[in-house]
């Protein structure tokens, strides 16, 4: 079943791009999406009889040399099932709203151009990369599913490929991109070093060792682990668009906005988080580097939010809240507790996938129109678009009943995980990391809601006659969001326990084998006897109390979907956090809340006074804090003309100028015999070369062989 | 068929003798004549190299071996083993379309013919001779019909070009004639199966109050580099290629830079490295760094390219680069690596070529500037090209992904900071050659000129269609390579790291201690 899964979206791309001038363009769409369907179908059949066990399913023999052996395979296990739901679910949904989307696109040519089945092809060809990746059993596959993707991202992003602006993005992001696998790739060199497979489960059988192991890597010995940890992470920051490598994300809004939907905010993006989590056997023996990624996680969740506040563009707030979301999963998973980071990005796939979807529907009602400041007063044209979006920022901006931990949106319940996780991590990292995601948890409600209040509320600015033909989007489009929608309001309360609950329920979702069955008699003698069904009916366990701390430690790195050390107890520190800490991103929620209240609802001209007040600050944050304009002087400037340099003086001077020195004294001479040999003694000529070669070597040989 | 590697190997000789000796004449018919000839040879060639395939057992050493005695005392010995075997085949798989790619050049086209045909003869016989003096012939006479393939046929400043690319590759052969020489007075015969027995001395000697480390190891090593370092071509020896490139028809383009840059690197791995194990352990750190720096410093320069041929010759040396540092890793993925880039470089480089040589053939122009929107019109192309340049920059699922992986992978263990800086090349070559594409492929089609450029003839699809199969067969299934080559691989690294134990010197490739 699986493998069905796997491959279904690649046939749909294939017969889809290839094969739609025989079976007809319509016909070609359905073909892909029906396929999705039936993979999202099947993936939701595996999540929810997922027994937690690793499974592993052959398919070919790939590369192999020596000791490396690297196969096409699946290993399906919990981290893997929760993956196939998210990437199989948004990308069905993507492919059915992209039917009236992509129906009418003024840039394209409408009779002789085939760009709806291309398109329809690139996303099913991006969920088949994106399948590779979490079902990677190794990880070179993995590699491949990471690049596969990036290629993905580039061909739509640069779908228009008539607008030089969305080139330019697309070469962007895939530069950038390679910047992180470059730290991925030299990751997998060094665990091939290491242990000399490059297989999950060798390394992470071998993860205690490579904890001490020294490494010697560059200018001197490092700890193994910690290098291999933060390499790898590298990866991730280029992938999931953390701080440094996180300026190809907002570029990467030139592609049409489902593939906003589903590339840059539910599936790619997150891939990053995915690898740090199907890594953690190893990060949980690199303490510095899973500082580290605290850190830029906590990082770039705050810088993210801070641009988002200012931005105009409907899709740059979005991309600008993803960065920043993509960093709370940074900070849970830094922290040591991956499966709140699973479950932040389980979450935000559905509303986030959401909002895009729904600022589609918006940008597509206002003829392409993304501009905020020229919207306004949309409630009533666009009802349930208006809706969607509003559970949507309901779920983002983390609504809910404080102090139940799991009665809210989607958001409230996998956000709140987050913080009070970063608060249980008692160290200097997670304390930073908790007061920046507080901060940014304001602006993150502040910005959501300030894209509510100008797109829907007030009155209509901008073009009128765009305003006058703003209309609903048909059903096609709706049809996803509200399925979304569902997503975006139960997820987070149905799958609490799983991912957040006590650890007896944890283990059982991710397979690890909680080392006594005692702890899980124990757990069942609390009256938590629903653990062992598989969690997807299950009621979310309100009485995390219940943990014993023993179980923590328990499986050995590579039993279950993830790993815990013995000694990484973040998971139940987070249960017990002060009241406040628990109560603060709600409070931070109503804080953004009010202050954009009165900045849009209230006192429309407020704005524009606060950022006269505040010009330079606002002039930074309006400019993304320069750092394309940095990146341009430190980097493509000078690489630019280091090319240039080499060439007219590398090549050309020093080299041709020393080398040919020589030579070119009888350059004249010989073009005079080449101007002989042309006008007819050709074959003489190469003759006598042939014949001279011959006596030489024959002298040489004879006059050898006589010694 | 006893001979079979004969046959193979000259049948294209036997087609351009006909050519010369009976084909008169140069209308119409003749012309038609002389493509279908060499057109039906290259392909027999093609169809008997599959025998050879057929027949080849990884684990069996040298086979299909022919031994005649010949002229002077001299020996004729073909063969092939795990290393040479796939090279035999890539060439005997591009010459056709090569010929195909040439179909309608009319300009003396029975000469045209006839120099391809000998050709490739001559790089046939470079990969399965068995024998030093007979390797050396093939190697050097493969020069003439290339050099003459770009100074008749090629572009305006060809002459230059021409005598560039012999001299260059010309004097670095002289050297690697002497070193054949000494060899043969050291070790008693030209045989290559018994040269890779023999062991060459390398103790110290002093040549005019210079202290040689390795002995005559390291001075026959040296010899050899400076000839397979120009034929490769290594960086700083690589400023013939642009321009030879620049220069040459693109049938001549594609078969430089398919087939004839990997005899440098072949002839690395068939001597070098085995016979002079110790020399190459000695010396192995400086081709690393020169590589190393090959692959940013080449990268760089294509960045800086106007010209398309200019772009792709310069990412070939780049390319190379992780050839001949995959090479002198001395270990398993190193070397397969190597062999498995060099494969699959053919099919890439060769592609790209043939992509410039499409517009090159409508437009008369190679400058990047000249291009732009292509996409509009010619959307065939466009994906063509596409997937060429995904290949070339390295993605995976293509082959051209396999063989940096396992260069690189080679590296590692060897050396950290010359993988970290030959790894910063699988950005930079993202940045060319994306860069390229999206100026001659994406973007509105604005130029005027461009109006009425076709898309791909049928003629055109036919000869990418087996090179874009490869390409991606190599990246999904590169087991089809490594499961010839590696026992071959595997063979000459155990003896080489005995030679080198016996020698004395570490095997220095711990990087990892253990704490405890």
């Amino acid at each position: 079943m699986p493998t069905i899964i796997l491959f279904a979206p690649l046939i749909g791309a294939i017969i889809c791009g290839f094969g739609h001038r025989i079976i007809g363009e319509r016909p070609a769409q359905w073909t892909a999406t029906g396929l999705l369907f039936l993979a999202a179908l099947l993936s939701w059949i595996v999540f929810l009889g997922h027994d937690g066990e690793m499974h592993r399913i052959q398919i070919l023999r790939w590369i192999q040399s020596g000791s490396l052996s690297a196969d096409w395979a699946i290993r399906l296990d919990r981290l893997t099932a929760i993956m196939l739901i998210v990437i199989t679910t948004v990308s069905s949904l993507v492919h059915l709203y992209s039917f009236g989307y992509m129906a009418h696109d003024a840039n394209f040519a409408e009779d002789d151009e085939n760009y709806r089945p291309r398109f329809f092809a690139y996303l099913s060809f991006f969920t088949f990369a994106m399948l590779i990746l979490v079902t990677a059993d190794n990880l070179v596959q993995m590699f491949f599913g990471w690049e596969g993707v990036g290629l993905a991202s580039y061909l739509l992003i640069g779908f228009y490929y008539r607008k030089p602006s969305a080139n330019a993005a697309a070469i962007k992001a895939f530069v950038v991109n390679r910047v992180g696998d470059f730290g991925f790739a030299l990751g997998i060199f060094a665990l091939f070093l290491l242990v000399d497979s490059i297989q999950f489960s060798d390394i992470f059988a071998a993860a205690p060792q490579i904890g001490e192991t020294q490494l010697h890597f560059l200018w001197r010995q490092w700890n193994a682990a910690e290098v291999v940890a933060v390499l790898l992470f590298v990866g991730a920051m280029g992938k999931s668009a953390q701080l440094f490598l996180h300026t190809w994300l907002p570029d990467a809004m030139e592609g049409p906005t489902p593939v906003s939907a589903l590339i840059h905010a539910a599936t790619m993006v997150t891939a990053g988080v995915f690898l740090v989590c199907r890594m953690s056997p190893l990060m949980e023996f690199a303490p510095n580097a899973m500082a580290f990624v605290t850190v830029i996680g906590a990082s770039t969740a705050f810088f993210a939010a801070t641009i988002g506040l200012v931005q105009n563009d409907i899709k740059r707030v979005i991309a600008y809240s993803t960065c920043s979301q993509l960093g709370y999963m940074f900070v849970a998973a830094g922290v040591g507790v991956y499966p709140v980071a699973m479950f932040h990005l389980f979450t935000h796939a559905f509303f986030k996938a959401m909002l895009f979807l729904g600022a589609g529907s918006v940008i597509h009602g206002m003829h392409h129109e993304q501009d905020m400041r020229n919207y306004g007063g949309l409630k009533e044209k666009m009802p349930y678009t208006f809706w969607a979006m509003m559970i949507g920022t309901l779920a983002i901006t983390g609504v809910g009943i404080p102090l139940t931990g799991w009665l809210g949106f989607a958001g409230f319940v996998s956000k709140d995980a987050i913080l009070e996780s970063a608060w249980g991590a008692h160290s200097g990292v997670g304390t930073y990391a908790f007061w920046l995601l507080l901060v940014a948890a304001v602006f993150t409600s502040f910005y959501s809601w300030r894209l509510m209040f100008m797109t829907f509320y007030g009155r209509p600015r901008g073009d009128r006659k765009t305003h006058e033909h703003a209309h609903e989007s048909p059903n096609v489009m709706l049809i996803p969001l509200g399925v979304l929608a569902i997503g975006a309001t139960f997820s987070g309360m149905l799958w609490y326990g799983s991912f957040f609950g006590d650890h007896a329920k944890v283990n059982t979702f991710f397979g690890i084998p909680a080392e006594a069955h005692a702890t899980a008699e124990a757990a069942e003698a609390g009256g938590h006897g629903d653990n062992a069904e598989g969690e997807e009916a299950a009621e979310p366990d309100a009485g995390a109390e219940n943990e014993g701390h023993a179980v923590a430690a328990g499986a050995a790195p590579g039993e279950g979907a993830i790993y815990m050390s013995p000694g990484n107890h973040v998971l139940d520190e987070a249960h017990h956090a002060p009241i406040l800490v628990k109560i603060s991103p709600f409070l931070a929620m109503l804080l953004g809340l009010a202050a954009a209240y009165q900045m849009y609802i209230r006192e429309p001209g407020l704005p524009a006074r606060v950022a006269q007040a505040a010009r330079p600050l606002y002039l930074l944050l309006l400019n993304k804090w320069y750092f394309d304009e940095i990146y341009n002087v430190i980097f493509v400037r000078p690489v630019r003309a280091l090319g240039r340099f080499l060439w007219t003086r590398g090549d050309g001077n020093v080299i041709d100028g020393g080398i040919n020195g020589v030579a070119m004294g009888v350059i004249p001479f010989l073009t005079r015999a080449a101007n002989r040999a042309q006008s007819g003694y050709i074959f003489h000529y190469a003759f006598a070369m042939v014949l001279g070669i011959a006596i030489l070597i024959t002298w040489m040989t004879l006059t050898g062989g006589a010694q | 068929m006893d001979s079979l590697i004969s046959i193979v190997t000259f049948i294209p000789l036997v087609a351009a003798v006909i050519l010369a000796l009976f084909l008169r004449g140069d209308d119409e018919a003749a012309q038609k004549n002389a493509r279908y000839l060499a057109l039906i040879a290259t392909s027999a060639s093609f169809l008997l190299s599959l025998l050879i395939l057929a027949r080849f057992d990884p684990n069996a050493g040298f086979q299909l071996v022919e031994e005649h005695g010949w002229i002077g005392g001299l020996t004729y010995k073909v063969g092939v083993d795990g290393i040479s075997v796939l090279f035999v085949l890539l060439t005997t798989f591009l010459m056709p379309l090569v010929i195909l790619a040439c179909w309608d050049v009319t300009d003396r086209v029975k000469e045209y013919m006839i120099a391809f045909l000998v050709l490739e003869t001559m790089m046939l016989g470079v990969f399965v001779a068995l024998d030093l003096i007979l390797f050396y012939l093939f190697f050097e006479a493969g020069l003439i019909p290339m050099f003459l393939i770009i100074g008749i046929w090629g572009g305006k400043e060809r002459i230059y070009a021409a005598f560039k690319f012999f001299l260059y590759t010309f004097l670095g052969s002289v050297l690697m004639l002497v070193a054949m020489l000494a060899m043969y007075v050291d070790a008693g015969t030209t045989d290559i199966p018994s040269l890779l027995d023999h062991t060459f001395s390398y103790g110290t000697i002093e040549i005019l109050g210079i202290q040689v480390v390795g002995g005559l190891q390291t001075l026959l090593w040296l010899a050899f580099l400076a000839s397979f370092a120009v034929k490769m071509p290594m960086w700083p020896v690589h400023t013939w290629l642009p321009d030879a490139h620049v220069q040459a028809p693109t049938a001549g383009s594609v078969v430089l830079a398919a087939i004839l840059l990997k005899l440098g690197g072949y002839g690395f791995i068939r001597f070098s490295l085995p016979m002079f194990p110790v020399a190459s352990e000695l010396l192995a750190p400086l081709i690393l760094w020169l590589s190393a720096i090959a692959i940013v410093y080449t990268s760089l320069v294509a960045l800086a390219q106007t010209d398309m041929k200019k772009l792709i010759a310069y990412s070939s040396v780049a390319h190379m680069g992780y050839v001949t540092a995959g090479i002198f890793t001395a270990t398993q993925q190193g070397v397969d690596g190597a062999i498995f880039q060099m494969i699959s470089h053919g099919f890439i480089s060769g592609a790209l070529f043939l992509c410039v040589g499409v517009i090159y053939d409508r437009m008369h122009t190679r400058d990047i500037d000249a291009y732009g929107g292509l996409a509009n019109r010619m959307p065939q192309y466009a994906a063509i090209f596409l997937l060429f340049t995904m290949a070339n920059v390295g993605l995976p699922g293509t082959s051209g992904f396999v063989g940096e992986f396992l260069t690189l992978m080679g590296m590692f263990q060897v050396n950290t900071w010359v993988a970290v800086v030959a790894t910063t090349g699988i950005i930079l070559s993202a940045a060319y050659a994306l860069w390229l594409y999206r100026r001659v492929v994406l973007g509105d089609l604005i130029k005027e000129s461009l109006r009425s450029i076709q898309d791909l003839t049928a003629r055109e699809r036919w000869i990418f269609a087996p090179l874009a199969v490869m390409t991606i067969l190599l990246g999904v299934y590169p087991a089809l390579v490594t499961d010839r080559i590696g026992p071959a691989v595997n063979d000459l690294l155990d003896s080489y790291n005995v030679a080198v134990e016996e020698a004395g010197l570490a095997a220095s490739t711990d990087v990892a201690t253990n704490a405890h």
